[in-house]
């Protein structure tokens, strides 16, 4: 069983109320900040820990908030991203209905550290029922003192406020997410300057993921060198997988960074092998966002190393043969999957949700997938498959914030690996006129395509 | 003061200029085209990515390239800069799929639309876009509606620059119109139809790239090479009263505000000049505007040239193609 820093207590009954909460530990981080740390020290300590931002990007989370400008003295703030419509990851949403006050902990102690008075969460609109959950979990936080005026006797206070979206996956871009947070409509901002230097009300902002935030207790608590002991290289401590697909227990897992991939989808620890006695055919590691991978590339990198969970060993080979750790959604799919119709419904959810500001990104995906829905349904052809590379490669880096970048990665990824089944939809139409075409055959390539099993 | 370099040419331009108002000081094929950036509207620009250019060295004091091509209307020089426009064949095949982009739900209304023969996205899809189009998909529609009393939204022929909402928020006080809606299903609208109705509303025309926004009182009326332009003005209370009157012989088809060689109104006029004032007599002629030689609607055009200015301009021109600095400016520029 590998360590569990957050969802150690999940189970406990009334773990979401603050009297069980703080029997088991909980709050006792944020005695320790506000008493007998300064805010350097816990900035130093973060640092050291490794800890990477946890929503997709994987940037140190020390060094980002390192980047908070001292000098204004305009007012600080942290703001939480609680937008979690990456596709394929749910891990937010089980931290914050199950464990609230883990969240709230980590917001009191990081917004000490950053020098903010107000923290907000920013939170999908569909989470709803989490928003009150929340305020429940704050309000008990004010009535025992850790939150307010004077937290714990010390000049130090801070304010949290939930804030909920409605129902744009663009407004999980940190700067569109500000917008949003202002009223404005949620278009991404150019960048420079960063939300560092100019962000909430052009006042310097820090803006997080939920698990980001929920590790600085533990990290605090157990102080870097022991967080840093879990993980491998430069990822360190455990991370939260969205496990979903053709595996027989999909969930949450909190694994050990550092874990290998096989071990992850096969052992009955974790997702306990593919489902119906079937064969794996691809994985998407991180989230719709990053490229898929095929059976034995997911299992093994291109040199024929085995492929660990952390964010070096799953972005080994860039993009011709790798992937990324991104949010932790992982898809499993198995042989019966189609994958054009899978990328199919992956451009659809870029299309929908662009912004629509910036012409590649609003046209293109909106080209994707209309080729894509052509060649799914059978009118697709030779052509196309060019024609999708090319676009998206039109896309990539000619956008204001990367959802262009994430809407051509999948397109790109799937008709690198699996290009023999784009054109075998093109030249079989008839064959694939029913939409459930591979699950009585699963679709056979001369390229050894199945795994262990 | 910093020091850019663009294209192996250096200018020096005051902190916090855009680099592409640097390229403009230097003029000629390399500055970037652009289609949203308007230089007298506030957080106009970086949307349309048609202005995207490479900077391979950020600044004497951090040489290191950006990683990705940025928007030059919207990034500030930094002392030492190196800017590649034309001279990166990286930057020309962005310019050409960003062209691409536009074009693919953009209708082929030429033959009916009024912007034909002024429109930004003609001149840039004929200088950096592809002769045939790859795009075999439908396209999306929207209906014609009157935004205005005088004006007529064509949403289909939109690019979403999102000008239009910056000089309705610019120029009044009241928030008129914006844009409703997400991706390419978004739209300029406002709540109720002709809603917008405040006295300067007609420049949102002038500001548009394409043919989105038109004149109603000039629809169908002629092509614009057609009419002669000239500029001319009056006694007007509420704005300068500098405008062009595109005129056909005695008759005044079209009144508009006077644009600068970028295509971008320097003075605002206001709706009562713009519609009510259509005959020769209400306005004192200047006389005939200069046109770019290369604009088709200079094909019907006579003017005076002003020969010595006309030479002052070609020396400049060669002192600096010749050498790597910018000589000053001999005296006011070319436009009004």
């Amino acid at each position: 069983m590998g360590k569990k820093f957050l969802l150690e207590h999940v189970n406990v009954t009334g773990i979401e109320t603050l009297p069980v909460y703080q029997s088991k530990g909980g709050y006792s981080s944020v005695e320790k900040a506000v008493k007998t740390m300064t805010p350097d020290q816990l900035i130093d300590e973060v640092k050291a820990s490794d800890l990477r931002g946890r929503g997709g990007a994987g940037f140190p989370t020390g060094l980002k908030w390192s980047f908070m400008d001292r000098k204004s003295d305009k007012p600080r703030y942290l703001v939480v991203n609680a937008d979690e419509s990456e596709p394929g990851t749910f891990k937010d949403r089980y931290l914050m209905e199950k464990i609230p006050h883990m969240l709230i902990e980590g917001m009191i102690v990081s917004c000490f550290a950053l020098g903010a008075k107000t923290g907000y969460i920013y939170i999908r609109g569909e989470y709803m029922y989490i928003v009150r959950i929340l305020e429940k979990a704050i309000d008990e936080a004010y009535k025992a003192g850790f939150l307010g005026k004077n937290i714990l006797g010390t000049d130090f206070s801070c304010d949290i406020y939930v804030h909920p979206g409605a129902g744009a996956y663009i407004c999980g871009e940190e700067t569109a997410l500000l917008e949003s947070l202002e009223g404005k409509r949620g278009n991404p901002r150019l960048k420079p300057p960063f939300p560092a230097i100019a962000g909430l009300y052009a006042c310097p902002t820090v803006v997080n993921n939920v698990e980001s935030i929920a590790a600085v207790p533990t990290i605090i608590n157990l102080k870097a060198d022991k967080y840093k002991e879990v993980g491998i290289g430069k990822s360190a401590g455990t991370k939260l997988i969205s496990a979903s697909g053709h595996i027989n227990k999909p969930g949450i897992y909190e694994i050990e960074l550092g874990l290998p991939v096989e071990e992850f989808i096969y052992s009955d620890e974790y997702c306990g092998g593919i489902w119906k006695g079937r064969k794996l055919k691809a994985v998407v590691a991180g989230g719709s966002s990053v490229p898929i991978l095929p059976a034995e590339l997911i299992l093994k990198t291109s040199k024929g190393e085995p492929r660990l969970m952390t964010y070096e060993s799953l972005a080994d080979g860039g993009f011709v043969s790798g992937t990324m750790l991104g949010s932790g959604g992982f898809i499993v799919m198995d042989e019966t999957t189609c994958i054009v119709r899978n990328t199919w419904t992956f451009a659809r959810f870029y299309h929908h949700e662009s912004c629509g500001q910036c012409s590649p990104c609003r046209e293109g995906t909106g080209w994707m997938e209309k080729v894509l829905h052509r060649i799914e349904h059978g009118h697709g052809h030779m052509e196309d498959i060019d024609l999708l590379v090319s676009v998206a490669r039109k896309i990539e880096g000619n956008t204001i914030c990367p959802l262009g970048d994430a809407a051509a990665w999948p397109v790109a990824a799937a008709i690198r690996h699996f290009r023999e089944e784009f054109e075998y939809h093109v030249k079989y139409p008839e064959r694939v006129k029913d939409p459930k075409h591979f699950e009585k055959e699963p679709f056979k390539s001369e390229k050894v395509l199945t795994a262990a099993a | 003061m910093a020091k850019v370099t663009i294209d192996g040419i250096e200018v020096e331009v005051p902190d916090g200029t855009m680099i592409l108002n640097a390229a403009r000081k230097i003029g000629g094929e390399l500055v970037p085209p652009a289609m949203c950036y308007y230089t007298n509207l506030k957080d106009s620009g970086g949307k349309c990515r048609v202005c995207l250019v490479k900077v391979s060295a950020g600044s004497a004091k951090d040489p290191r390239p950006m990683p990705k091509l940025v928007a030059s209307c919207r990034t500030p020089v930094a002392d030492g800069m190196v800017v590649q426009s034309k001279s990166s064949p990286e930057v020309l095949e962005s310019r050409k799929a960003v062209v691409e982009f536009l074009l693919i739900n953009h209708p082929l209304d030429c033959p009916i639309c009024d912007q034909a023969g002024e429109c930004d996205l003609q001149n840039l899809a004929y200088e950096h876009g592809a002769s045939n189009t790859r795009y075999e998909e439908d396209r999306r529609t929207f209906e014609k509606i009157d935004i205005g009393d005088k004006i007529k939204l064509h949403m289909t022929r939109c690019i979403l620059c999102y000008r239009c909402t910056y000089v309705a928020d610019q120029l009044t006080n009241d928030r008129v119109h914006g844009v409703l809606g997400r991706g390419d299903r978004s739209e300029i609208s406002t709540y109720i139809e002709k809603a917008v109705d405040n006295d300067f509303s007609g420049n949102m025309i002038d500001v548009c790239p394409v043919g989105a926004l038109t004149d109603k009182t000039f629809r169908f009326k002629s092509r614009v090479w057609f009419t002669n332009p000239l500029n001319a003005h009056r006694d007007c209370p509420k704005c300068s009263g500098r405008v062009i009157l595109w005129t056909k012989g005695n008759d005044v088809l079209r009144v508009s505000a006077r644009k600068d060689q970028y295509g971008e109104v320097t003075e605002y006029i206001c709706n009562e000049c713009r519609f009510d004032h259509k005959s020769m007599s209400d306005w004192t002629v200047e006389g005939p505007r200069h046109i770019e030689h290369n604009s088709v609607i200079a094909q019907n055009h006579y003017e005076r040239t002003d020969l010595l200015k006309l030479k002052k301009e070609i020396e400049r021109q060669i002192e600096f193609e010749k050498g790597v600095h910018l000589p000053p400016e001999p005296s006011p520029k070319l436009t009004e």
